[in-house]
């Protein structure tokens, strides 16, 4: 193989369309359709006492008004999608509440109308009858339980969960010094600029449902609306056309709607399409991160961690149809980069009356390494030492690897990270970041972190040459912005040695890959992008084999090349693989440049059958990748900031990242990864909060009161990298795509406190709880 | 009203935005609608040149104005707006759902200020949102456009006020 694409800063094939305004998102296709609009719970838990949608249905331009009575599948309770032992009372909704509303936002019926105006028009014209009830809105309401967000879940728990290694009791007893913290990270919400949106055409004759999806994951709608409707997989097509950002919640299957627009399609014979608007997407669409810590540490003089002890609660939502995926994720990277002997963590997932949650880039990370991070920030001031010593004392050192954290992953196996190298990743961050600047109320902040990429089962891909000689190349994990096409055609460049240019990937369309997982968890790189490089691989090898005949060369003198089979040393001879297509297949046609030149080679005689046992035809081959294990990225994140002292206001004067994700594919592409994810990184930790309030109603559901950063808050982000390359697959690379986002709240609440002075042990921050503090603190 | 040139009639709805007119009457779907309150800027198109959000009007009040939208900046098939093609050299997108807004607010921008200083290309962004690329990509793209802007191989664009297409 030549590394010809690997690793160069390829300029990306996607921008074209998309810079012309000629991209496909989901709420671009309209052929006809009929539009939808929910009506959605006012309240965050009541009892549905009537709904009466008559008025609605006898509106002019109103085509059907569906509430949970209507439907076939109303009383059927949606997927748990990662069912967990320790899950002891899991409980997901149903496609539209018919007794009982347990969030705000939650669906309670679905009009169908000749246009989303009108649609909107009749939902107000739906009477739903509700008796409130009393709610549970943060997760400490829900541990003290004295109301319940489900009758039938005692204490509010859905699951609990309690790991140790070593003995952390023993080792807590014997350190010489030890400390309490009390960490909070609150709710946050991923908002991709891009609602999420579902367009489906059902026809009738053959049988057939077409949907467009701006999911993560299309694969698996298609294999659950096959499901739910009784149709064969081959009868359901679900394809996400260009999607705008996910970053978690369009992993989350089945929302309501996704199951209601194509069964609406197919009761009435035309295309339905809904689109979310911006409020509803800060009510209905998954949230994250809302976790309270306890923590107690046991540490030496020298600031080495001995023992740590961490019992937390996590904020579900008033369902949990992604399982514990999330305070899973969080006990498991807690730990980080650092060497912890006795660890030992519990966490209880708890219901509230507040959206359900599930990823969101960072998907437990943020908060685990906040608390990490802030723990050994209070170990550094007990001992008056320098925050960069106790880190550096506590690293996990570059020969350890690999290296058993020793508690459960979300794969199901333990934490073994696979390769590393934490001490130069902090010294290339200190000595990139340089000198303090001058000046008062200036803070330096520190933070590193380790992130699960990568995870299983698997992804596929189907690479073909066609006959003229270009390729096309698919897989089932969509892209919400990730580069996929052009990343992907890198790697399948080199495998066939031709240009980057000539290779036409497409991603997330069930007509053309059906199997396969998602787009989550840092792992398109790893999983798929390794699928196509070994799909490519059996190509090149097919190709060889049937050019070893026509080149009367053995198979391995011959080397892919320039568009072509070549015989090594003999540039010459060679058959351009246009041809090799054409002669893949013993069926003869005769249009185009690779047929002609096919021609050439056809009198050579074989014996035995056009097809021999074990031949396909077509110059074409399915891969699959299955990773072993995760691999585990890492990185370094360091700030200079200033606080003014009176307003409160935040300056970032200095961010630097020192990121491995093992091998580079595409340093342009991986660098618009980190600035993005440090940028929402930033608006998480200091501008973007949900303001929930008692009564479970979020107060600022909108752009206007949700501050997510402009171009005036966000930095200039100085990058670099170091590359530990994955042992464990072939093209040795590690997921990136949640990196950014990881310990940039860490960072800004050590940063913050060493500029101020005030302890922080909660996220997000704020001018205003920056000004609050200041007042306890006088 | 005259969009992208070509002279079309004003719905007769009076309700209907100009951003759903735009996408849904027209076809023009380049422009994309990310919060329907004025403020992630996605919608933004060139009101006789100048930068509007496509989702704070109705569109019977364009009746009488020059509409262009991301489709009128680059004849299909034809060589990139200088803007468009500095987003790309700069990788100053990922998803693409807030570049034509970006881009259309940036042709405004460069319209004004051909060669803007650091401040007035913060400004001239600092009323669109972008979840993918945290903006640094997006800067340099501004500067670059600059560059490419005042070269005299760069045909007729960007529209100048009044131009309309």
């Amino acid at each position: 193989m030549t590394t010809r694409w690997f690793g160069s800063p390829v300029q990306r094939v996607e921008d074209d369309r998309l810079l012309r305004g000629k991209g496909r998102f989901t709420d671009d296709f309209d052929e006809g359709a009929l539009e939808c609009c929910f009506v959605r719970s006012p309240y965050a838990h009541a009892r549905i006492k009537s709904i009466d949608a008559t008025a609605a249905r006898a509106m002019p331009g109103v085509v059907a008004v569906y509430t949970a009575a209507e439907l076939p599948f109303g009383g059927v309770d949606l997927p748990l999608l990662i069912p967990h032992p320790n899950l002891t009372h899991g409980r997901t909704q149903r496609c539209l509440a018919a007794e009982r509303v347990r969030y705000a936002g939650e669906a309670v019926a679905f009009v169908v109308a000749e246009s989303r105006y009108l649609a909107e028009d009749a939902a107000e014209l739906v009477d739903v009858d509700y008796d409130p009830l009393p709610v549970v809105i943060t997760p400490e309401a829900a541990l003290a339980a004295e109301h319940l967000v489900h009758d039938d879940v005692p204490g509010n728990v859905a699951a609990e969960m309690l790991q140790e290694v070593g003995d952390v009791e023993k080792a807590l007893r014997a350190a010489p010094h030890s400390k309490r913290l009390k960490l909070r990270y609150e709710r946050a919400a991923a908002s991709p600029m891009e609602g999420r949106a579902v367009w489906a055409r059902w026809s009738a004759g053959d049988r057939k449902l077409m949907v467009y999806d701006s999911t993560q994951s299309p694969t698996s709608i298609r294999g659950g609306l096959a499901v739910l409707f009784g149709l064969p997989e081959s009868n359901v097509e679900v394809i996400a056309p260009d999607v705008g950002g996910g970053f978690g919640p369009k992993i989350m299957l089945f929302y309501p709607d996704e199951l209601l627009v194509p069964y609406a399609a197919m009761q009435h014979g035309r295309p339905v399409k809904w689109t979310e608007d911006r409020q509803e997407h800060f009510t209905a669409v998954n949230q994250e991160r809302g976790q309270v810590h306890e923590v107690e540490v046991g540490f030496d003089g020298d600031g080495r961690v001995l023992a740590l002890s961490d019992d937390f609660i996590h904020d579900g939502g008033a369902y949990t149809p992604y399982g514990i995926i999330l305070p899973i994720i969080s006990a498991a990277q807690l730990p980080g980069p650092y060497r912890i002997p006795n660890y030992r963590v519990r966490f209880r997932d708890m219901y509230t009356n507040a959206t359900p949650t599930s990823p969101y880039r960072g998907a437990g990370r943020p908060h685990a390494c906040f608390v990490m991070e802030r723990t050994l920030d209070a170990i550094a001031a007990d001992l008056h030492l320098d925050r960069i010593e106790v880190r550096r004392r506590n690293l996990i050192q570059a020969g350890e690897f690999p290296y058993d954290v020793g508690v459960a992953w979300q794969d199901g196996n333990t934490v073994i990270y696979d390769s590393g190298d934490y001490p130069t990743l902090l010294d290339k961050a200190i000595a990139k970041l340089g000198p303090k600047p001058p000046g008062d109320n200036v803070g330096m902040g520190i933070g590193i972190y380790v992130e699960g990429t990568g995870v299983g089962p698997y992804e596929g891909a189907h690479v073909q040459v066609l006959v003229s000689g270009k390729v096309v190349a698919a897989t089932g994990i969509p892209s919400q912005g990730q580069s996929h096409a052009t990343v992907w055609a890198q790697v399948v460049a080199d495998e066939l040695g031709v240009d980057v240019g000539d290779v036409e990937v497409t991603s997330g369309d069930t007509r053309r890959f059906p199997w396969g997982v998602g787009t989550f968890a840092s792992r398109g790189a790893v999983t798929a992008g390794n699928a196509m490089h070994v799909a490519a691989r059996m190509v090149a090898d097919k190709a060889k084999h049937i050019a070893a005949d026509h080149l009367e060369a053995a198979v391995e003198d011959l080397e892919l090349s320039g568009g072509a089979v070549r015989v090594k040393g003999s540039p010459d001879r060679g058959i351009p693989l246009g041809a090799v297509a054409v002669l893949s297949n013993p069926v003869r046609y005769a249009f185009g440049g690779g047929t002609e030149a096919a021609t050439q080679f056809a009198a050579q005689p074989r014996e035995g059958p056009p097809l021999r046992d074990g031949e396909q035809p077509g110059l074409e081959a399915t891969g699959y990748y299955s990773p072993p294990g995760s691999t585990w990225a890492s990185g370094c994140h360091a700030a200079y900031v200033r606080v003014d002292p009176k307003t409160f206001r935040l300056e970032i004067l200095k961010y630097v990242v020192v990121h491995d994700c093992g091998r580079v594919i595409n340093p342009l592409v991986l660098q618009g990864q980190i600035e993005g994810g440090v940028a929402q990184g930033i608006g998480g930790a200091f501008y973007e909060r949900l303001a929930y309030d008692g009564d479970g109603q979020l107060r600022n559901a909108s752009f206007m009161e949700f501050l997510m950063p402009y171009a005036t808050e966000i930095p200039s982000i100085e990058i670099d990298h170091i590359e530990t390359p994955s042992p464990l697959n072939p093209l040795g690379v590690k997921g990136a795509g949640e990196a950014g986002v990881i310990p940039v709240g860490a960072v800004l609440a050590s940063a913050i406190e060493d500029a101020t002075g005030m302890k922080i042990t909660e996220m997000p921050l704020s001018p205003l709880k920056l000004y609050e503090l200041s007042m306890l603190k006088k | 009203m005259k969009v992208n040139g070509v002279e079309r009639a004003a719905p007769d709805e009076t309700r209907l935005l100009l951003s759903d007119h735009l996408r849904h009457e027209l076809g023009l779907t380049g422009t994309h609608v990310g919060c329907e309150h004025g403020v992630c800027g996605c919608c933004t198109v060139l009101l006789d040149g100048a930068p509007v959000r496509s989702c704070l009007m109705l569109a019977v009040q364009a009746e009488g104005h020059e509409v262009t939208t991301i489709e009128g900046l680059a004849r299909d098939g034809g060589a990139l707006h200088p803007v468009q093609q500095a987003f790309h050299e700069c990788h100053a997108l990922q998803c693409g759902f807030c570049t034509p807004g970006f881009v259309m607010s940036v042709v405004g921008l460069l319209a004004q200020h051909p060669r803007p200083t650091e401040q007035e290309v913060e400004e001239g962004i600092s009323g669109n949102l972008c979840r993918c690329t945290g903006y640094a990509s997006i800067r340099r793209a501004v500067t670059r456009a600059a560059e490419l802007n005042s070269s005299p191989l760069v045909g007729k664009y960007p529209p100048k006020a009044g131009d309309g297409a």
